[in-house]
């Protein structure tokens, strides 16, 4: 018996060893970007490689948010987290109400309704790029948050996702709040939407990161440094042919960029548990 | 309080009609069971009244007022549903005092009727509770108590009790008569099982394949079914059923023989109506079913006190009742 515990313990720490492993492999170039945002171009350029921080830190962050590249790196921050929380809030209230109107009303061609928001799963940002740069161009949304937004907005996912969610709500509730005097909008403030909360915060960190990682859309219509976002602009900071590289500037910018979808994750991940662990029966 | 009249209400799904015409009066204050096997349109009916179905022909009228049209909410009526179908995200008084928020009743009366219902169902003490927290029959009563606070013109119960265990849906049926006695509100009451629709029912609706076969007293309903389908389906042991032929009864035109078990009695093979072998017997105590094999190969249940000999296994046995105790039927199911 104590053997059997003993043979558990020893494979215990073998496994806890291997991950802790895997992570510091995985973590490895982090910590070198780290470390090049950190020392000066002449260190970085000179091989070997610096392996420990130096002592630049401050000057190259302050570099980087306050004057950058291109534009200052704050500016940036900015510009992307409001697209890419706009992405994910319209992107959510309107997939939620799509997959309200699909799933509880009964109109004509409802069918074809839901096939075809299916269908433009199958048409990404890349596919319809073209086109879609046309419209936002004659609409005058060019270098602009709502052009930014507005064409990414729409998404066959999340309606998907919640029409399912939905269809595994009874019908009886639906029918209970009808017979208490619930008219359909109310219902869906008043039960739909806080039943769907954990399913919400699930989507919120999925989209945020889907926009805030959006590099195409971004480059093609914004062509003043003001309103590029930041994963964009980390591309545009790298030297073309020749020129010289601010390595630590753009190791801290690249830094800077990871922390809002961390930042995200981390606090969504608290809602989750809770979901999950008060999750219905 | 408010009568609720049902005039030749029909019930189309596409093209096939589930409910075909069914009439009732329903008094103020009286409680009406519908009562019927599966799949035989009970639901449907109720639902119509709710108003979460709509009807495709015929009348249904709340106090007099035709609310054929009428949302389920403008009806003024509450319903308990199989499932309960509480809010899993509200607790247990945000759970009753929703239909009352929406009518905007004012907070301190809410939190007045809320109290008052939770008093009468034994829900004080979880009144912060969420639905999950709850076992079967709490919820149940939240679902009742929520039907209470509303104080409507009528209840509407979907087989209210069925997911509960057998002791505890006892109970519940105690529970809920006497709160209607006690509430008065005009109740229709949809069940599967005729132990509750007995106990409950001033008066009940025994249904078969959308039809509305009898209309009556539960013990009027008994001793006196008007077809074979309620003699069969009302009564357990059911009703035994004899070819009219073989008993010699066939005279004014029946075609079957209904007999209770517990009208029959065992006699001499010789003077009795019919001969049975004792295939075997139940000894429940108070009494004893005795199961008999009919020369036709029909099984003949027959009931008799607990006290009584009982006859061995094979044995052969005449079966013999009281004439006025026999029910008569006609080829259509019709009673002579
Ligand atoms: N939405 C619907 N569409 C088509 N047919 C339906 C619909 N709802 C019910 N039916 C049919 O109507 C008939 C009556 O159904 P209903 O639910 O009223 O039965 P019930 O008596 O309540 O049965 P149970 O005791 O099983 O609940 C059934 O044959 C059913 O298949
Ligand atoms: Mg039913």
């Amino acid at each position: 018996m104590s053997g059997m515990v003993e043979k558990r313990g020893l494979s215990y720490w073998m496994i806890h060893a291997g991950m802790i492993l895997g992570v510091l492999l995985i973590f490895f170039p982090i910590w070198l970007a780290f470390v090049a945002s950190t020392v000066s171009q002449a260190d970085i350029v000179k091989p070997p490689m610096p392996l420990w921080p130096g002592d630049q830190f401050f000057e190259n962050y302050r570099r980087a948010l306050f004057s950058g590249v291109n534009a200052p790196v704050a500016v940036m921050l900015l510009n992307s987290a409001v697209m890419a929380i706009g992405i994910a809030v319209g992107k959510i209230i309107i997939s939620l109400l799509s997959a309200f109107a699909i799933v509880y009303f009964r109109f004509p061609c409802r069918q074809l309704v839901f096939w075809l928001i299916f269908l433009t799963l199958m048409l990404p940002v890349e596919v319809r790029i073209v086109p879609t740069y046309e419209v936002v161009a004659r609409f005058g949304m060019l270098n602009s948050y709502s052009g930014l937004i507005f064409p990414l907005i729409a998404s066959a996912t999340a309606t998907f996702l919640f029409r399912q969610f939905f269809m595994t709500i009874p019908d009886e509730l639906a029918e209970a709040a009808r017979v208490d005097g619930s008219r359909p909008m109310r219902f869906f403030v008043d039960i739909l939407l806080p039943m769907s909360r954990t399913n919400i915060a699930a989507l919120f960190v999925i989209l945020f990161i889907y926009g805030w990682n959006q590099y195409l859309w971004p480059l093609l219509i914004t062509t003043d440094p003001q309103m590029n976002t930041i994963v964009m602009g980390i591309k545009q900071m790298f030297p073309s042919g020749d020129d010289f590289a601010d390595w630590p500037v753009i190791m801290a910018t690249s830094l800077l960029a990871m922390i809002p979808p961390v930042f995200v994750v981390i606090l969504m991940q608290k809602l989750f548990v809770r979901g999950l662990m008060e999750s219905e029966k | 309080m408010a009568t609720i009249t049902l005039d030749n209400v029909h019930k189309k799904f596409g093209d096939t009609e589930v409910i075909h015409g069914v009439s009732i009066e329903i008094a103020e204050g009286e409680f009406i069971v519908i009562v019927g096997p599966s799949g035989c349109g009970k639901s449907t009916l109720l639902r119509m009244v709710a108003g979460l179905e709509t009807v495709t022909a015929g009348e249904v009228r709340i106090a007099g007022a035709r609310v054929n049209e009428t949302e389920p909410m403008d009806r003024d009526i509450a319903m308990v549903f199989q499932n309960y179908a509480l809010y899993p995200h509200m607790s247990v008084f945000d759970n009753m005092a929703y239909g009352l928020k929406i009518a905007r009743v004012p907070q301190p009366e809410i939190r007045d009727r809320v109290a008052a219902a939770a008093e009468m169902l034994q829900l004080e003490a979880f009144l912060n509770r969420k639905p999950r927290e709850l076992s079967g029959g709490q919820r149940q009563r939240v679902a009742m108590g929520r039907a209470i606070v509303r104080k409507p013109k009528a209840f509407l119960f979907d087989e209210p009790l069925s997911n509960l265990d057998a002791k505890l849906r006892v109970q519940m049926r105690l529970e809920i008569k006497d709160l209607q006695k006690e509430l008065g509100i005009t109740s229709l009451y949809v069940t599967h099982d005729q132990v509750e629709a007995m106990t409950l029912a001033d008066r009940m609706i025994v249904m078969n394949e959308g039809v509305a076969e009898q209309v009556g007293r539960p013990l009027d309903v008994y001793s006196n079914p008007g077809t074979e389908f309620v003699a069969g389906f009302i009564g357990s042991p059911a009703t035994n059923f004899l070819s009219a032929e073989a008993v010699g009864e066939s005279g004014r035109g029946a075609a079957k023989l209904g007999i209770r078990p517990e009208h029959a009695r065992l006699c001499k093979p010789e003077s009795g109506f019919v001969r049975g072998r004792m295939t075997y017997a139940e000894a429940l105590g108070a009494e004893t079913l005795l199961h008999l094999r009919l020369p036709d190969g029909a099984l003949f249940t027959l009931r008799q006190d607990g006290g009584g000999s009982i006859p061995h296994e094979g044995d052969d046995c005449g079966i013999i009742w009281e004439e006025r105790n026999q029910l008569l039927f006609l080829p259509d199911g019709g009673r002579l």
